[in-house]
């Protein structure tokens, strides 16, 4: 099994995609100059729109679970989504989000546990220790990527909620609001998106709170301003734009499963050996390099297995799928 | 449009359909492929290439195969006999976009790994559907000449009225491979429907009235 352990030499995210082009400044100018002509006033503007022209963040903490892999560029992992509440094409979320304004944020947490309320973003931001963490990303559908995320440890935040001992998993709920998310209109999906993890899982090591791309804000329609990652499981799971989180007893009906039970479990572990009922999970088309190259072998949680494979022993992994 | 004018149209000349309609349709038809083959070159098939060049050439089999059913309808509603001339032509086409179809599938997909796709077709049924349509197309494109219509007499009638079915199971084959939003093959199958339904309301205006 390859592991992931990084390299101290490994690449910087700016030495990848040059910056003008990531920060699509062109754009960036025009909205600001037109704006200010039209109402002089930068009060007006969004408080998202006054991205500065530099990252928001440098002297990111490096994780060592980040893979060395070759990092997908700014434009494959922002203009190739699946983000249902912008439209159910992969490039619809790239133009249908632009609008969305995800300031201010909050989150809700509620269920078993001691420090229920309402949090603001930035404060959580605030107190968290943000890294770096490169991670590999596979999409159920039989594609991957490798993305460099800015976030903080999900453990490391739920435990300041004290979570109690009927806490047995964590729910995760997107926002749910058509008129800022356009493709809740449509009655593709039980809205509002549901995602959740076991509690163990939950606790593991590796799953993030991102809340950042590149060492800048995360794009909306990578799931601004706060989504979850969890490198080990199908991209689904990685639930975006996060305002409520509920620790529960009973384990959380999550929006794919009610979709479709028979396709996508809760659990949603990335494994070479159980397929999708209508298409193999063997290997992955791996976003970025040349298309005459053959697909690349799918392994056994993402690759993940030193870190995961122990919250499975035991488990009947075709059954818990 | 004058008499004089509907008349010039309804009775285009061989040399006019031969001249001109018939290549003008040819290069129409050619053009999704020279356009994904100018994307190809020129790194223009998005994120991810593959799922585009598939994706693509399955939608224009699909198209080209509803058009290839929409002659007849279109022949009886406007009276332009010559119409039928160009529908062989659509009919390859189909088949020219369905075979692009198959090989983005077993090239660029599987990378002709034969043992994985004689699992994969059997075992999957949305590729099982998908391979079958294939299949019956293939009989329709290798008796599409002169000569065989000419030797299998009745029989090529027969044979072709598979071309009645084959777009049900394209469709149900397209509907199978999404995950959620089913709009597009609904679209599709809202086309095939009114194109039969054109057809029985004919035949039963043809039918002798008691």
């Amino acid at each position: 099994m390859s592991i992931i352990i990084k390299k101290p030499t490994a690449i910087q995210p700016s030495e990848i995609t040059p910056k003008s082009v990531y920060l699509n400044r062109r754009k960036f100018m025009q909205q600001t100059v037109a704006a200010s002509l039209l109402l002089s006033l930068d009060a007006a503007l969004p408080a998202w729109a006054n991205r500065s022209p530099e990252p928001r963040w440098s002297d990111l903490k490096k994780s060592p679970f980040s893979t060395d892999e070759t990092v997908n560029s700014h434009k494959d992992i922002t203009t190739y989504n699946n983000f249902y509440e912008f439209g159910s094409g992969k490039k619809d979320p790239h133009k249908n989000a632009t609008e969305f304004d995800p300031q201010p944020w909050s989150i809700v947490v509620e269920g078993e546990c001691e420090k229920k309320g309402t949090y603001d973003l930035e404060e959580f931001i605030k107190s968290s220790v943000l890294e770096e963490r490169i991670y590999r990303l596979r999409c159920v559908e039989g594609w991957s990527m490798v993305i460099p995320w800015v976030g903080f440890s999900l453990a490391d935040m739920l435990k300041k909620f004290e979570p109690n001992s009927k806490a047995k998993y964590v729910e995760f709920t997107t926002l749910y609001d058509k008129s800022r998310m356009p493709g809740q209109k449509t009655r593709l999906l039980h809205w509002p998106y549901v995602e959740g993890l076991r509690i163990d899982e939950a606790m593991n090591e590796l799953p993030i709170m991102a809340v950042g791309l590149y060492g800048d804000v995360l794009p909306n329609q990578n799931g601004a301003p706060i989504r979850l990652v969890v490198p080990w499981k199908y991209g689904f799971k990685s639930i975006k734009s996060i305002v409520k989180i509920r620790f529960t007893e009973t384990q959380p009906q999550t929006t794919w499963n009610r979709t479709a039970p028979k396709e996508y479990g809760f659990y949603s572990n990335v494994n070479p050996d159980v397929d999708h009922p209508r298409w193999s999970q063997k290997k992955e088309r791996v976003i970025g390099r040349p298309f005459w190259e053959p697909k690349r072998d799918t392994e056994l949680f993402n690759g993940y297995a030193e870190q995961v494979a122990h919250l499975y022993k035991g488990m009947d992994l075709k059954k818990y799928f | 449009m004058t008499d004089l004018k509907r008349n010039a149209l309804k009775n285009i000349s061989d040399r006019q359909l031969l001249l001109l309609i018939k290549p003008s349709l040819f290069i129409l038809c050619l053009l999704p492929f020279i356009l994904l083959l100018i994307a190809a070159l020129t790194d223009g098939l998005g994120t991810n290439p593959v799922e585009t060049l598939t994706h693509d050439t399955g939608q224009w089999a699909l198209r080209l195969l509803l058009l290839t059913l929409a002659v007849t309808p279109l022949r009886r509603l406007t009276k332009l006999n010559w119409l039928i001339k160009l529908r062989r032509m659509l009919g390859l086409f189909t088949f020219f976009y369905a075979l692009l179809h198959l090989i983005t599938y077993i090239w660029l997909d599987q990378f002709f790994d034969w043992s994985e796709i004689l699992l994969d077709i059997p075992k999957r049924p949305f590729i099982t559907i998908g391979f079958i349509s294939f299949v019956l197309l293939l009989p329709l494109a290798l008796t599409s000449t002169k000569a065989m219509q000419r030797r299998l007499k009745k029989r090529w009638l027969t044979l072709h009225k598979l071309v009645y079915v084959i777009p049900l199971l394209v469709v149900i084959h397209f509907t199978w491979s999404l995950k959620a939003d089913y709009s597009e093959p609904f679209l599709y199958a809202s086309i095939f429907i009114i194109l039969m339904l054109a057809r029985i309301l004919y035949s039963r205006k043809k039918a002798p009235q008691f």
